[in-house]
């Protein structure tokens, strides 16, 4: 395994659960994310999916130093990021930026995208000195298509796309190493998140960029990411490359998101199985025992309950694809997308199939 | 995938002096162009595009001149401000409408009706009602302004902050500012006011400050904790930036517009209040010429001399309308929902 830029260990964020007015006690705490790790190499792009209130935002905004995680480390090249404050975390956030979700709301309204570019150098100046600032930020803009000549306008006279693109390029001016971004294109028009997904990928090979990449698309996410890790409600479930995950699930909570992803293929959708979950996701105050999986999940058993499946290799599998880090006492494989014809016989094991 | 094809053409050239021209043959149907078009039709033909490379020096409408432009066309602005200006040019040059002193006072004259030259009548003391009028204007705008510069700055200032800043401080300035909620507006000033001799506009101005701060502090706190939510703030916070930037360059210019508008009704109010206050005999004192006072000297000889009541009362009536009237197509003009 090569060196990991960013080493994620163990990475816990409670968000305590408070009553009364005037003395403040804890009744509880709402446990956003509890114990992730993954490590993300210089150059890959590593996607993280889940449904929305997994923790994956929690996870990207620890990444960025915006939350301080409950326990657990975050190493950016071999340095405990997690703790830092002052002067050495600004020299960190140089090297860690991030792109928002919402591009009507992550620009100010009341700057111009200039100053919204330029700002990163105001903050850092040693990244640029004063006179070398305008030439930055045209180059930036240049680097970012359509925007270089909308350099004295404001957010609101552009697009839902420009202004994302405005976005990463403030994300890029301090040329970080690591970009964290966070649903990037959800907020966007299917046609302009192509754009905005092809564009990440030219500035990743052009400056070499390494990319935590968040959404809940899970064809977004597998035309981008080198890696891919699954999450469900707080932890990583199952991680591996792109080829593991998507063709050889083996947590019966990825398989049941794969299956839901839409086919293009009418003749391939007629055949394949949907695994449609029953219930909601539980509470991350109150989250099941052992497995967390275990109240949606068809193979639960007694075990389930009781013993909490770590991120590991399952036994069962010693080679192949299908080795890959999966958290389920009963991983196995199967096939969800439809990419060769669907097995003949293959009965539902859905609680409820259409 | 969709195709990454993007469907309009790249060379996109709004170089050169025509603006318009430049960008309705890339008008295809391409989302950005569309929104771009609807830019470029918002700001009209003011714009000029220079060279794209070394910054084309476009004059881009902010929220700002967005609402000054609505303003110059709302007539209720329009009047009010007219009105304003005039209120506050016979503040600083009362001589400039009235010719006489406003305490040279003629007894013999005592509650006469119009004469020549004296178009308002005299009041009991046997001054001339337009005069006196005139006058006072400088003391009910100079409370009017003072005190609301005065709780606006205080007040946005505190609220600012501790919504900025949350935490204890935050609740201690809420529990202070509840408490002087609670304080009654009339019964205070009775309180407070009657110990003061002073006789200038200053002890008036510091008591409206005293009340008026908390519902400015209130606002802004407001305010202020909508604006830090947004990503932008979040965004400066990853970039490094510390909390002076993020709350002087991020939260505070996106959250004044709520102050500025609460404070401009509140002036209208306020120069109520200072005339209720001078009515009751606590505001502002004799050598200082107020409508306030003069319709407390009037109001027992309102069927003797009705004009000695109706004429300073009309002023004040006529100046809060605008002051209010005012805060009103501010607060239109800066609210976006509403265009």
């Amino acid at each position: 395994m090569a060196e990991s830029l960013l080493e994620v260990k163990d990475l816990v964020k409670y968000y305590p659960l408070t009553q009364g007015v005037l003395f403040r006690k804890q009744v509880g705490a709402v446990k956003a994310v509890d114990g992730v790790s993954f490590g993300l190499r210089a150059g890959e792009t590593l996607g993280i999916v889940g449904e929305s209130g997994c923790g994956k935002s929690t996870v990207a905004r620890m990444l960025v130093s915006l939350e301080r995680p409950t326990a657990g480390s975050i190493t950016y090249k071999g340095e405990d990021i997690s703790r830092l404050s002052g002067r050495a975390l600004k020299a960190v956030r140089r090297n860690i930026q991030m792109v928002f979700q919402d591009p009507y709301t992550s620009l100010n309204p009341r700057m111009t995208v200039g100053d919204i570019i330029g700002e990163p150098y105001e903050i850092h100046p040693e990244v640029a000195p004063k006179g070398d600032r305008r030439r930055k930020v045209q180059e930036l803009l240049d680097v970012v298509p359509d925007l270089g000549l909308y350099i004295n306008r404001y957010p609101h006279q552009f697009s839902g796309g420009q202004r994302q693109r405005i976005g990463i390029a403030r994300g890029l001016a301090l040329q970080p190493e690591i970009i964290v971004a966070d649903e990037p294109v959800s907020a966007l028009d299917v046609s302009v998140q192509a754009q905005v997904v092809n564009l990440l990928e030219k500035l990743q090979d052009e400056f070499g960029l390494s990319y935590v990449f968040i959404a809940h698309d899970l064809s977004i996410v597998r035309h981008i990411s080198d890696r891919v890790g699954v999450m469900y409600l707080g932890r990583i479930v199952e991680i591996g490359t792109d080829a593991e995950i998507y063709e050889h699930p083996t947590h019966p909570y990825t398989q049941a998101l794969l299956s839901a992803v839409p086919v293009p293929d009418p003749q391939a959708r007629a055949h394949r199985e949907r695994i449609i979950l029953s219930g909601d996701v539980p509470s991350p105050a109150n989250p099941p025992s052992g497995c967390r999986f275990r109240t949606r999940c068809w193979k639960a058993q007694e075990r389930c309950t009781t013993e909490v499946p770590l991120l590991a290799v399952p036994e069962v599998f010693t080679s192949g694809p299908a080795a890959h880090p999966s958290a389920c006492h009963f991983a196995a494989e199967k096939r969800v997308v439809p990419h060769m014809p669907p097995q003949e016989g293959g009965r539902p094991v859905g609680k409820d199939t259409d | 995938m969709p195709d990454p094809e993007r469907p309009e053409p790249a060379g996109y050239d709004p170089v050169g002096p025509r603006p318009k021209e430049a960008v309705s043959p890339t008008g295809q149907g391409g989302p950005m162009d569309l929104a771009l078009d609807e830019a470029e039709s918002v700001e009209g033909i003011e714009k000029t595009a220079g060279p794209g490379a070394s910054g084309p020096r476009e004059r881009a409408r902010s929220l700002w001149s967005d609402a000054w432009h609505q303003l110059r066309r709302n007539p209720v602005f329009i009047v009010s401000a007219a009105l304003i200006l005039f209120l506050v040019l016979i503040a600083i040059w009362p001589q400039l409408i009235a010719s006489g002193d406003p305490l040279q006072c003629d007894l013999s004259k005592s509650q006469q009706g119009s004469a020549p030259g004296h178009p308002f009548g005299y009041d009991t003391q046997g001054c001339d009602v337009y005069t006196r009028t005139v006058y006072g204007a400088r003391a009910s705008i100079t409370v009017g302004v003072c005190a609301t510069l005065g709780a606006a700055l205080l007040g946005s200032a505190l609220g600012g902050l501790a919504g900025f800043f949350g935490g204890w401080g935050d609740s201690l300035l809420s529990r202070v500012a509840d408490i002087f909620f609670g304080i009654p507006v009339v019964l205070g000033g009775l309180v407070f006011l009657s110990v003061v001799t002073s006789t200038t506009v200053w002890p008036v101005v510091g008591f409206i400050v005293l009340l008026g701060w908390p519902q400015i502090a209130r606002i802004a706190r407001g305010s202020v904790i909508t604006a830090k939510q947004n990503d932008y703030v979040q965004a400066a916070r990853a970039l490094g930036a510390g909390n002076a930037r993020m709350l002087l360059r991020h939260v505070a210019p996106n959250a004044v517009a709520p102050v500025i508008v609460v404070a401009t009704i509140a002036l209208g109010t306020y120069i109520a209040l200072e005339a209720t206050l001078s009515f009751l005999g606590v505001g502002l004192r004799p050598p200082t010429v107020s409508w306030g006072i003069d319709i407390s000297n009037a109001a027992s000889q309102i069927r003797n001399a009705p004009h000695m009541l109706l004429w300073p009362a009309g002023a004040l009536s006529i100046t809060v309308l605008a002051f209010i009237m005012l805060g009103d197509a501010v607060r239109d003009a800066l609210d976006p929902k509403l265009r």
